[in-house]
């Protein structure tokens, strides 16, 4: 490989954290920055990323008619319309799985990686066949969780085994980020998940009602116009991913009202 | 202790539900990466004779002072062996008893 393209795992360990809407969204984000972007729809059990990318009517080959050879890798790619930097590899079906190897992956992502300077691929849920392919083919990986024990637990499950791979590094996304539920201490905090996880920090993303808006519509919030917090992170996550030197957005300075204010306060440790 | 936690203890009310949520992730991971390490009793012991097994066919061991143990830090678990040695197979005394430690090193990353 002549490119020193960046082959990103996005994994969690439970489902309905948050991958494939950060897929989407950071897929699109790095795109717009001038970077061209493969994505690679990893989960063949239950895909959805053609659905948050607004693609899911443009598809004719997948992954699995290029490995069969039915196809060419650049027929199979569906450019987004409105952000052409970026292209979709979209999941085989479910059959997939049974013969799927971890092999596979990693040819279709070498493929890939001749082309593109970033792929990221969005694994499916589970530690199972289907994630052990996706990390099969990747170089780095990014873990999202959400601030809850359920998505904790299974993302240090995910971690253990990241660990035991070539995977490097790892980076820590927490998703759904409640400053309000944060501030009166009714959330695990970003400290205390960081410090459960001990991965470096690559971001957080804010809970926001435009995250359903914008998957209603097929569009990304990245690549809407409007200002939301969740976009405004998403955006943060980028710029920290391309190695710019850009602080985390912090969730205690994000409510800016009085109540948000007073909880802060009583944030305050005494001893 | 933060504010509110002081605030909430002296009225005599519940503390805030993160903390609860810390001690028990705390808890149930704790429990989930021993429970990976499944190395930890019967088959370390097995583990253990065979090594000792294998080494006593070269050296003499001083079986009253080997240590076999996983040790965890952070995410690593390595298994230390210390074996010290009494003498060579051979006869010839080589080396006085518990003077030099034959460390053998394995990591298991888990």
């Amino acid at each position: 490989m002549g490119k020193n393209t960046r082959t990103i795992l996005i994994c969690s360990g439970k489902g309905g954290v948050g991958k494939t809407t950060l897929t989407a969204n950071l897929g699109i984000a790095l795109a717009n920055s001038g970077a061209s972007t493969a994505v690679l729809d990893a989960d063949f059990g239950l895909r959805n990323l053609d659905l948050l990318l607004g693609l899911e009517n443009r598809i004719i080959y997948t992954a699995q008619d290029v490995l069969d050879k039915n196809c060419r890798l650049d027929q199979a790619l569906v450019r987004h319309k409105k952000e052409p930097n970026l292209a979709l590899l979209p999941a085989g079906d479910p059959r997939m799985l049974d013969w799927m190897k971890p092999e596979d992956m990693k040819k279709i992502s070498e493929m890939l990686s001749e082309k593109f300077d970033y792929v990221l691929v969005d694994c499916p849920a589970g530690v199972e066949d289907g994630f052990k392919n996706a990390l099969a083919a990747c170089k780095e990986a990014i873990v999202v969780t959400n601030p809850e024990l359920s998505a904790v637990r299974d993302a240090d499950r995910v971690i253990g085994i990241l660990n035991t791979s070539e995977v490097e590094p790892i980076q820590l996304v927490i998703n759904r980020v409640r400053p309000n539920m944060m501030a009166s201490q009714e959330m695990l905090s970003i400290d205390d998940v960081q410090g459960i996880l001990s991965l470096p920090l690559l971001g957080i993303v804010l809970e926001d009602e435009q995250v359903i808006i914008s998957t209603n519509r097929g569009e990304p919030l990245t690549l809407t116009d409007g200002r939301s917090p969740a976009k405004k992170c998403y955006l943060n996550v980028s710029q920290r991913l391309t190695g710019k030197d850009v602080p985390i957005i912090d969730p205690k300075k994000e409510g800016k009202s009085l109540k948000d204010k007073f909880m802060r306060l009583m944030q305050t440790k005494v001893f | 202790m933060t504010l509110r936690d002081l605030i909430n203890k002296l009225l005599g009310r519940e503390t805030a539900s993160a903390n609860t949520a810390r001690e028990r992730l705390q808890l149930v991971l704790a429990h989930d990466r021993v429970d990976m390490s499944s190395l930890t009793t019967d088959l370390l012991d097995k583990m253990r004779k065979e090594i000792l097994d294998v080494v006593a066919k070269y050296v003499e061991i001083d079986f009253e002072e080997v240590a076999v143990s996983l040790e965890t830090e952070d995410r690593m678990t390595a298994l230390v062996a210390n074996l010290p040695i009494k003498r060579t197979i051979t006869g010839d005394i080589k080396f006085k008893k518990n003077d030099k430690e034959d460390k053998i090193q394995k990591d298991i990353k888990k």
